[in-house]
Order: C-alpha cells, then structure tokens, then sequence
C-alpha cells in the first residue's frame, strides 16, 4: 500500500468517524440526563437529512440554506419529541419510556415510508462540495475534508457550552441529581429540551453530511448509523461526551480500515462494530471513558 | 412568616402527614424533632414544592404557596439543604456554589456572596476548583450550607444537618446556623439530634407518625419529660 492511499484512507476514517462521533453525542448526553437510551434519535437523523433535501429540491434554497434550516427545524423536532413522547412518562418506571423511544423510532420510520416514499432518492449533492482536490498525495472530494472541519468546530462549541455557560453548568447538576437540582431552581424542563435540541441539531448536521457524502436517501437510513452510533456511545462510556467522540472515531477507524487492509472481510463491515461492543464490554463493561457509577436509591 | 394549615400528605396507601400545623415566624429558629419516619423530611419536602400535598395549605408571607413548582418556591427565598446534602460530586466547590446562586443574575452580588461563604467557611476557599466529591462528609455539608446562601434565602431549611458528621463538626454546623440566623435568616431545622437542636432553637415541635404531639418553647421541651424519654434518652 503507497502513502498517497494510506493518506486517503486516514481521511475516509476521518470523515466517517466525525459523523459517527455527532450521532453518538445526542445519545451519550440524553443518556447523561434522563437515564435514557433515545431509540429514535437515529431517525432523528433520517430526518434533518430528508428536511434538507427538500429545502434544495422543492424549495430549490441553496444548500447552505438549507443545511441551516434544517439543522433549527430538526432541533425543534426533537424537543417536541421528547414533550410529547417522553416528559408525561418522566416519573414512570423507565421500562415504559424506553418502550415509549423504541414506539416513536417505528412512527418515524413508518411515516417517512409514508410520506417521503419508500424508494430512494438521489441527493443532487452541491458542486463545491463533490469536488476532487489534490492536496499533496492525497485526492479527496471536499466533503470527506469538510465533515471533519465542521465536526471539531462544532465539538469545540459543545465544550464550550457544557464546561464553560451557565446551561451546561446546570446540564452536568441535572445529570448527576435532578431533584438537587430543581432545588437550586433550576428549570429541569429547559434543561431536558436544550439537550434533546442540541442532540438534534448535532444528528441533523450528520444526516445532511451523510447524504452529501453518500448521496442517497431512504426512510430507514437512520436505522444502522443509529445503532452503530449508540454502540460507539457505549463504547466510549455513556454519559461521557469525550468517550462518545472517542467511541465514534474509534468505530469509523476500524471500519474503514479493515475494509482497507483486509478486503475479502469488506462483507461484514457492519458486524465489526458489534465484535468491538462485546469485547469492549467484555474487558471494560463501563465503556473506555465511563465512569463506575453507584445506581442511587 | 411561614405557616402550615393542617397539611396532610399521602404515599400511595401510607398517610405520611395526617393534618399537621406549625408557623416559623420571621428571624427564628424552629425545629421539628421526631424517630425515623415520623414525617419530617416529608414535611420539609412538601414546603418546597418536591411533594405534593394531599390536603392543607402552605402559606409563605400571606401567599398560599402549596400547588407550586419547586423553582417558583426557591425564587421566593425558600431553600433546602436536603438529606445527605447532595452536593454535586462532579462540579467544583465554586460551580456547586455558583449552581446555589442559580436563580440570580446580578454578578458583583454574588460575587460577594461567594467572598462571604468562604469567609464563614475557609476551608471551602482552600478547596473551591476541587471536585465536590472529593470533600469529606463535613466540608460537603459546609458546602451544601453555602450553596444554600448562595440564593440568599429568606427561609432556611435543613434536613439532618449533622448526620454521619464527628462531634466536633456538629458543633461547628450548629454554631454556624446559630450566625446565619443571628444575620436576619429565619431557620427551620429537622434533626435527630434532639439535643442540640432544641438548644439552638426558639421554639419546637414533636412529630410522631405524622402528628406533632407536643410543641412548645426549646428550653422547654428539653426539659419535658415526654422529650427526655422518648429522645433525649434519658430516665429509663
């Protein structure tokens, strides 16, 4: 194998580890503060990826435009999922709102089979992005050197936030003692629907990413890099923001890697995400950056 | 003024309180005595909005308060330190305290409010970009006080204060409730240590399985008999 092709695959990796990486944050910090594994985020996904494609086909906006519509309108749909169908089940065994995700995965997935149709659709990805350029040794379109770009910008924002603002202050209190802090008066519902919106928001940029790297659409897209993300969440530690990037980099590595170097193994792409969850789970059942947790009585 | 109207709380079949009242007067410390399970910590939980009541009223300054969310509550300067004092084990001492200040906007006053809690508490000073988690039982509890000032509360309230906490550390807790009320902060204390916390309070109230049987001045029912019995462990 020559450098130039090494180089190449390391961008793919990249690329694809960086969208896996904003999947796997809404479902790490939901997780953080509900104690929930969100089983439609994926479809949340699906979604921000559908939303922008209309924007350029039937509104014909530029992509751009778009992409950020999208993304807001896409936040706003997953605060309203989680008024609608996770906050009246808040107090209720936890069995019945993960029941609850799984039920409002299969409405999403079905009403985009509905709606959007179920045959595919082919994305008219924009010139600047499906661009080759020669950097060096390394060809590569402009996407695949674009993803990661955004991603560690927008990763540096979440920091930001969640380390540095008073909401992300009040994020890591809800996280770790809700009833502590509501006594502090801190508004818990606010602080629920700004993670489900960011969580969103994050899916969606990955969903549009995604349809612009492999431009090609169907209502049930969402359903594998959903699952795969929520393995690199558990990976990495649920919970942890740093493990869930740690844990989508890690699984976008591995695939695009083993393809690489062991082709005649290319066929079973997707089980190598479930091998490395059982082995990680098996040495390190708390995930590589998770911390041991009490459960609180 | 806080004042509490035959309140009565339900668990689902349990009824946790069957219709106690009491008033916490402005500028005093009131303490509720009473054995496990009695209903204190219901009682406390049911001021602050975490419980809802099955009946009665709670009236806070001539307003019925019963009915609202915890946050409204705490806006109006009702703060509880809770059981256990559930700091945040993963923020700092200085983010647990500025969480406490959550409510407020006003940055110089809390930034002198920050300077005051450290004065009462220099220890805090000492640890304040340490974890929470990392303090020991006392100087947790040091911090959920502070964290407590930090909303500058008009009402007070403390759960267990002095649990799992050496002698001397109770005698600190209780010398430092003893300050905060002297600076204008009504108080409402619950405590096992019927002790000293009937010698630190102006007045008190027993409460048994859900029902306050005895009430009276804190010097007074230290010297009770029925308290001395029942609490204080004394005249088998």
């Amino acid at each position: 194998m020559t450098l130039s092709l090494l180089l190449q695959h390391i961008v793919n990796a990249l690329s694809l580890g960086s969208l896996y990486a904003l999947i796997a944050i809404g479902y790490t910090m939901v997780y953080g503060i509900l104690r929930l594994i969100n089983f439609a985020h994926g479809d949340v996904f699906m979604l921000g990826a559908y939303v922008a494609f209309y924007g350029i086909t039937l509104v014909s906006l530029p992509w751009w435009a778009a992409l950020l519509i999208a993304i807001v309108l896409t936040a706003m749909f997953g605060i309203g999922l989680e008024r609608v169908a996770y906050k009246p089940l808040r107090d209720s065994p936890r069995i019945s709102i993960m029941i609850s995700a799984i039920g409002a995965s299969f409405l999403l997935e079905s009403l985009g089979v509905l709606i959007f149709g179920g045959r595919p659709k082919g994305v008219p990805v924009p010139e600047v992005l499906s661009r080759v350029i020669r950097i060096g040794p390394v060809s590569t379109v402009v996407i695949s050197l674009i993803i990661p770009l955004f991603t560690f910008g927008l990763l540096a924002v979440l920091v930001y936030i969640v380390n540095r603002t008073k909401t992300g202050m009040a994020m890591r209190a809800v996280s770790t003692d809700i009833e502590a802090s509501r006594l502090m008066a801190v508004d818990v519902n606010r602080i629920v629907s700004f993670t489900f919106g960011i969580g969103s928001l994050l899916a969606a940029f990955g969903g549009i990413m995604w349809s612009f790297k492999y431009p090609q659409l169907n209502p049930l897209m969402g359903v594998m890099p959903g699952l795969k993300c929520f393995i690199a969440a558990v990976i990495g530690g649920i919970g942890s923001i740093g493990g869930a990037v740690l844990g989508g980099f890690l699984l976008g590595g591995i695939e695009i890697m083993i393809v690489a170097f062991l082709p005649t193994l290319s066929g079973y792409r997707d089980a190598f995400a479930f091998v490395l969850l059982i082995v990680v789970l098996l040495v390190k059942p708390t995930g590589l950056l998770g911390k041991r947790q009490t459960e609180k009585v | 003024m806080l004042e509490i109207k035959k309140l009565s709380v339900h668990y689902g079949g349990i009824h946790a309180l069957q219709g106690i009242s009491l008033s916490v007067p402005d500028g005093s410390i009131v303490t509720l005595i009473g054995a496990n399970g009695a209903g204190k910590s219901t009682t406390l939980r049911s001021i602050v909005g975490l419980v809802k009541p099955s009946g009665g009223e709670i009236v806070w300054n001539g307003k019925t308060i019963s009915g609202q969310g915890t946050k409204e509550i705490v806006e109006q300067g009702i703060v509880l330190v809770p059981e256990g004092r559930r700091i945040f084990p993963n923020l700092t001492v200085e983010e647990n305290l500025f969480l406490g200040a959550y409510a407020r906007n006003d940055k110089p006053g809390i930034k002198s409010d920050m300077d005051r809690v450290y004065e009462l508490f220099p220890r805090l000073k000492e640890r304040r970009l340490q974890k929470g988690g990392t303090l020991s039982g006392g100087e947790q509890q040091m911090l959920a006080v502070g964290r407590a000032l930090m909303s500058r509360p008009k009402l007070l309230m403390m759960d267990e204060p002095s649990l799992g906490l050496a002698p001397l550390v109770v005698k600190m807790i209780f010398e430092i409730i003893r300050q905060i009320n002297a600076q204008g902060t009504t108080v409402l204390l619950i405590e096992q240590n019927a002790k000293a916390a009937l010698e630190v309070a102006h007045y008190g109230y027993v409460l048994e399985t859900g029902r306050i049987t005895l009430e009276g001045k804190g010097r007074d029912l230290l010297n009770d008999d029925r308290v001395r019995k029942a609490y204080l462990g004394e005249g088998q």
